[in-house]
C-alpha cells in the first residue's frame, strides 16, 4: 500500500484496499508507522483505513467518525482493530469502542504510547508539549496555522503560556525532522528535547491484537 | 470608495448603533475599538455595568453561540475574549466604586496536573461580566489549594475545569475531600472541559456540568438564585 502525503492524510485520511482478514482503523497521524509496521512483519493479512488526522484538532469528532467507520467496513473483515488512544475524547472512545465489540490501544494519547505507557505515566510531565514525526511534519498545519498563531500572533501566550518544553517524541532518527522540531519549539518560546521513541506501544498494541 | 469613506467613526454613532458595532468588533477581535467604544459609552454617561452587560456580555455571547453551533473556532473566540478583556480593564475599577450588583462569588481553578486554562479563563471572565466576583486559583491545583481558597474565600460556587483525560478524574478528589470535610452541600460544584459530560459531572458528584462558558454563567445564576431561596425559606 503506497504512503498517501501527509497533507491528504489529514485532510482525508487513507481508504483501505478491502484486502485481508483484519482491519486496522486508525488516525492519520499513524498511517505512515503502521504501514511500516504491516511491511517490516509481513502482515498481508492486514489492510488499514485512516480517519483524517486533523481529528487530532477536534477530539469532540472522533467517536462517532470512529463508529461510522467500523459500522460501514466490518462486514468485510473478520476483526477490526482501532488503533487510536482515548485521545481527548474523556472515555466516550472506550466506551463506543466496547458497546462494538472492537479493541483499541489503552492510554490517554499517542504520546503516551509512542514513549510507553507506563513510562509516560511515570514521567508526569505536566508542562510538557509534545510532538511525534508527524506533528513535526505537521506543525504548521495543525499548530501554527490550526490555532490561528500566523494570523495572530498575540494568541501565542494564551495557548503555550504554561508550557516550559517541547519534547520530540522521534519515531525515526532523521535529523531534518529533529531540526524542524527544535525550529517548532524555538517559535513557540519552548526548550527543547528530543526522545527516541521508536514505534513503542504502538507495535506491541498491534501485534498483540493482530 | 475610498478606504479613509469607509472608515466608521465610533464617536459619530449614536448609542444604539455604536452598541450594534461593538457587537461587530467583539466578534473581529478588535481589542483597541472595543476599548475606544466603552471610552465613549462612558463619556456618554452610560453606567459601567449597562456598558457590560449590554455591550460586552451582549457581544460575547452572540460570540459563544456561534463557537457552539461550529460557525467559530478557538482562535476566534480568544481574539474576541482578549477584546473583551481590554473593555472589562477599563470597567472592573469603576464596577466596585459604582457598587454594581453582585450574583455571588466563585472560586475557580484547573485541577492538579492540568496547565489548559483556555477554558477556565473564559469561564472566569464571562462570570465577572454577569456580576460575580471570581477568585482565580490559576491552574494546577492541588485539592489544598480548593479549601484553602474556599475556607478563605467563602465561596457560593466553587468551579473546576480540566482538558485531558487523564486529570479530569481529580475533579472527583476535590469532591469528595469536601464530603469528608462534612462541608459538600455549602458549595454548588461545578465542572467543566472539553472531555468532560453530564454523566461524569453526575458519577463524580458535582451539582452541573457546564459544557461552555454562558452554560456555566447561566447554570451559576440559576443555581445561587435557588440557593438563596432555600436560605430564605430554612
Amino acid at each position: 500500500m503506497e504512503t498517501p502525503s501527509d497533507q491528504q492524510l489529514t485532510d482525508d485520511g487513507l481508504v483501505a484496499t478491502g484486502r485481508g482478514r483484519i482491519l486496522v482503523l486508525a488516525c492519520g497521524a499513524l498511517a505512515r508507522e503502521i504501514l511500516a509496521l504491516i511491511e517490516a512483519n509481513g502482515w498481508s493479512h492486514v489492510d488499514l483505513h485512516c480517519l483524517p488526522a486533523i481529528l487530532h484538532n477536534y477530539p469532540a469528532k472522533i467517536t462517532g467518525a470512529v463508529q461510522e467507520a467500523v459500522a460501514r467496513r466490518r462486514t468485510a473483515y473478520e476483526k477490526v482493530f482501532v488503533a487510536y488512544a482515548d485521545c481527548g475524547t474523556g472515555g466516550d472512545l472506550a466506551q463506543a469502542c466496547a458497546d462494538m465489540g472492537v479493541e483499541m490501544i489503552q492510554g490517554p494519547h499517542c504520546y503516551a504510547f509512542f514513549d510507553g505507557l507506563a513510562r509516560f505515566a511515570a514521567r508526569d510531565e505536566i508542562f510538557a508539549f509534545y510532538l511525534t514525526d508527524f506533528l513535526t511534519r505537521q506543525f504548521d498545519t495543525f499548530v501554527w496555522r490550526g490555532l490561528g498563531i500566523d494570523r495572530h500572533p498575540e494568541l501565542l501566550p494564551m495557548y503555550f503560556g504554561h508550557y516550559r518544553k517541547l519534547v520530540y517524541l522521534a519515531q525515526t532518527d532523521d535529523p531534518d525532522l529533529t531540526a524542524k522540531a527544535q525550529a517548532a519549539a524555538d517559535r513557540l518560546g519552548l526548550a527543547f528535547e528530543r526522545r527516541y521513541t521508536g514505534y513503542g506501544d504502538l507495535a506491541t498494541a498491534l501485534e498483540a491484537a493482530i | 470608495m475610498s478606504e479613509e469613506e469607509d472608515e466608521i467613526i465610533l464617536s459619530e454613532l449614536n448609542d444604539d448603533e455604536l452598541v450594534e458595532q461593538m457587537f461587530d468588533d467583539l466578534y473581529d477581535g478588535l481589542k483597541d475599538e472595543i476599548e475606544e467604544g466603552v471610552n465613549i459609552l462612558l463619556e456618554r454617561g452610560w453606567q459601567p455595568y449597562d456598558i457590560l452587560t449590554k455591550a460586552l456580555v451582549g457581544g460575547m455571547t452572540i460570540v459563544g453561540n456561534d463557537f457552539r453551533d461550529g460557525i467559530l473556532f478557538v482562535p476566534e473566540v480568544l481574539l474576541a475574549a482578549n477584546a473583551m478583556k481590554g473593555g472589562m480593564g477599563i470597567l472592573k475599577p469603576l464596577l466596585i466604586e459604582t457598587d454594581a450588583p453582585r450574583m455571588g462569588k466563585m472560586v475557580i481553578g484547573t485541577v492538579k496536573g492540568d496547565i489548559h486554562d483556555i477554558g477556565k479563563n473564559l469561564v472566569a471572565m464571562m462570570m465577572e461580566g454577569a456580576g460575580f466576583e471570581v477568585v482565580d486559583l490559576g491552574i494546577n491545583n492541588a485539592v489544598e489549594a480548593y479549601m484553602e481558597a474556599i475556607e478563605t474565600e467563602g465561596p457560593d460556587i466553587l468551579g473546576m475545569s480540566a482538558l485531558l483525560t487523564t486529570t479530569m478524574p481529580y475533579m472527583k478528589v476535590v469532591i469528595d475531600t469536601l464530603k469528608e470535610q462534612g462541608i459538600r452541600d455549602d458549595y454548588i460544584v461545578l465542572v467543566g472541559g472539553a472531555p468532560l459530560n453530564e454523566e461524569f459531572g453526575r458519577a463524580i458528584g458535582a451539582d452541573a456540568y457546564c459544557r461552555d462558558a454562558a452554560v456555566a454563567v447561566e447554570t451559576a445564576k440559576l443555581m445561587v438564585a435557588r440557593k438563596h431561596n432555600q436560605g430564605v425559606a430554612s
